[in-house]
């Protein structure tokens, strides 16, 4: 139990940290970014009453010291108001409601596929050092040097540009409304492969590499050793002796990598005009939209710290030695 | 991700990394991959280096548009009729100091912040320790993005310093746990009885004895700030007329390269960066067979007979 608390403990610690930044972000800027703001929402629509308050608070500025100001950012954080955002016309917690399921689908299905497949694959090759396999090395790590938005512009030119297969870029067809049925979801899945296929490529060859070295380290321990002695049937030796203590680092590396893979996702939604977050983050830092920028920089911190708790927690049951610690 | 994370190799390899010095030759011996890692990166620095000695403008304009390679331009020419090679071999300078410095950067951080707070122990570790896991949970391409976006950097300064700060944490949090397992051993113990200062056993005693690491660590983020100063130049931050490879990519992508299929135009800077990165990438791998004899022996243990190849197994191991 204490080393669930502990966890949680760090997390809240590193919430903190995030929000934060989050706080420190707009004194980068000179003058006073809530004026400025106002002055850019009052240019295309009329604002929200009491919104120049909303502003002062998320941007730190107005009357009373930076504690005072630290305050009421916190408070104003804690309502999930962000204000309004110029460059979309909407209220910020909209844009991100409306973005955030795309993201959350696509990243989390890319990166669960490649984590099974890469681990899978290098368990494979640690285990039957398979020269077939081996050979993947180098190919994967060359995808892994890629820069995600070459790939997915590579993929675009090819698949789009040069065979017509697949759609170039939109999260689904722009005529189609959103709803729960076959149409909608066909054309959605269509719209996800090239940007699903980017993820999964240049994240594959990290996995891969880490559980193909684990097992071939975990393979010498005396234990593994011992139960082939015993007459243990090979594929349990290697599922439940072998891969089930060389997945541990993995699992680690997994919490840290989803912060790595919301970052790539970001460029790759740039490149296919997919729009989750890190498409309208890049929206908010063409425009100078800051209240946006500051909404979505809290989500997605957000959401890296609960995936890494969320794995943390697991790997507290996947090994139990940690919970002694 | 190459990054040794993995606690439970970390005890192992330390005696290892540690007793024996490394010799040059006869790790470059046993292990082609950093061979071939080592040549790529050397070609790149040699590039960046002397190459603009061969070239007059990297950006010089010509009315020869949009050719595909040819004889006369090996890698055809762009929308404004700049030469691609010209620009790829001009790019390569300010792109590898990008990388380098960032990663040198980040890598004194991570070697004060986890050597220092490892060997220091107590409060101040506990804190640097929080302080390193919290940065290292905090989205850092974002981070660094949103950072930028508020910023306006112009030039390459603010983005080195950007990047490096944003990317030390996890360096420092194998150089910690290898600091922790070395403290106690004898040699610390001899010179501390002998009354040595701190500092010196740290730069004399305990440094040396993680080199390997902090080499593997500097890499891992020589090729982590490449790849992240790429995507920003992409995304338009930064100096867009700086030449950079990443920056090559933007205006191709900007001008419309793919619709008019110029593929020449984006392409090789893409490639380039991909191969530094796959030569960084291997001599790193090169490192951990190194470090960790057990990932060398793939040759080894396959002709070396073992007790268990009598007995039937099914399929053999």
């Amino acid at each position: 139990m204490k080393y669930f608390a502990r966890k949680c403990g760090f997390y809240v610690v590193a919430l903190w940290g995030a929000l934060t930044i989050n706080f420190f972000l707009p004194r980068l800027l000179p003058g006073n970014p809530a004026q400025i703001m106002m002055g850019k929402i009052e240019e295309t629509s009329t604002p929200p009453p009491g919104e120049y308050k909303i502003l002062e608070h998320l941007m730190g500025v107005g009357q009373g010291n930076i504690f005072s100001h630290y305050w009421s950012y916190l408070v104003q954080v804690s309502h999930l108001n962000f204000g309004y955002s110029f460059s979309q016309g909407l209220p910020v917690i909209r844009v991100i409601y409306q973005a955030l399921p795309w993201t959350l689908v696509l990243v989390g299905t890319a990166t669960v596929l490649s984590f099974i497949i890469g681990t899978t694959l290098g368990a494979l090759a640690g285990w039957t050092r398979n020269r077939w396999l081996e050979a993947l090395v180098p190919v994967t790590t060359f995808l892994t040097s890629t820069p995600y938005f070459f790939l997915a512009l590579i993929l675009v030119y090819y698949f789009g540009f040069i065979l017509h297969w697949l759609p170039l870029s939109g999260d689904s067809d722009p005529l189609l409304l959103p709803a729960w049925n076959w149409t909608f979801f066909s054309s959605a899945l269509e719209h996800a492969i090239l940007p699903a296929s980017t993820l999964i490529l240049v994240q594959l060859g990290g996995w891969m590499m880490s559980m193909r070295n684990m097992t071939l380290t975990t393979l010498s321990e005396d234990y593994v050793w011992a139960a082939e002695a015993k007459g243990i049937k090979s594929r349990r030796v290697m599922i439940g002796y072998a891969a089930r203590n060389a997945i541990l680092p993995s699992v680690t590396n997994f919490a840290i990598s989803i912060g790595m893979v919301v970052g790539g996702s970001i460029l790759m939604e740039l490149v296919f005009s997919y729009q989750g977050i890190g498409y309208y983050l890049i929206q908010a830092v063409e425009n100078d939209d800051y209240s946006l920028i500051q909404g979505i920089f809290f989500f997605i911190s957000i959401a890296v710290l609960m995936a890494n708790f969320i794995v943390d927690m697991m790997y507290g049951f996947i090994d139990p030695r940690t919970r002694q610690a | 991700m190459s990054l040794p994370i993995d606690h439970g190799a970390e005890s192992s390899s330390v005696e290892l990394g540690g007793r024996r010095p490394l010799r040059g030759w006869r790790v470059l011996r046993r292990s082609p991959r950093m061979v071939v890692g080592l040549c790529i990166v050397l070609f790149f620095v040699l590039v960046a280096l002397y190459g603009t000695f061969f070239i007059h403008d990297g950006n010089a304009l010509s009315s020869n548009i949009l050719k595909a390679p040819s004889a006369h331009e090996w890698l055809g020419t762009t929308q404004l009729g700049q030469n691609v090679l010209t620009q790829l071999i001009a790019s390569a300078g300010p792109t590898l100091l990008v990388g380098f410095a960032a990663g040198l950067l980040a890598t004194v951080l991570a070697v004060v912040v986890g050597i220092g707070g490892g060997f220091l122990g107590g409060r101040s570790d506990d804190l640097l320790n929080l302080f390193t896991n919290v940065v290292l949970v905090i989205p850092a391409v974002p981070l660094i993005i949103v950072v930028s976006g508020f910023l306006k950097a112009g030039g390459i300064g603010p983005i080195i310093v950007i990047i490096a700060f944003t990317s030390w944490a996890g360096v420092s949090r194998v150089l910690r746990g290898l600091t922790l397992s070395m403290r106690n051993r004898d040699f610390i113990a001899a010179s501390k009885l002998s009354g040595e200062r701190t500092w010196r056993i740290v730069i004399v005693e305990l440094l040396p004895n993680t080199v390997a690491f902090v080499i593997s660590g500097f890499i891992f983020t020589v090729i982590f700030a490449i790849l992240t100063q790429a995507g920003l130049a992409f995304l338009g931050l930064g100096d867009v007329n700086a030449l950079t490879w990443g920056n090559m990519i933007y205006w191709a992508q900007v001008d419309g390269a793919l619709e008019v299929h110029a593929w020449w135009w984006f392409v090789p800077p893409g490639l380039c960066i991909a191969v530094l990165g796959t030569g960084l990438a291997l001599v790193n791998f090169g490192l951990d067979e190194v470090l960790n004899p057990r990932l060398r022996s793939l040759r080894a243990i396959r002709k070396k007979p073992s007790v268990f190849d009598d007995i039937p197994l099914g399929e053999a191991p």
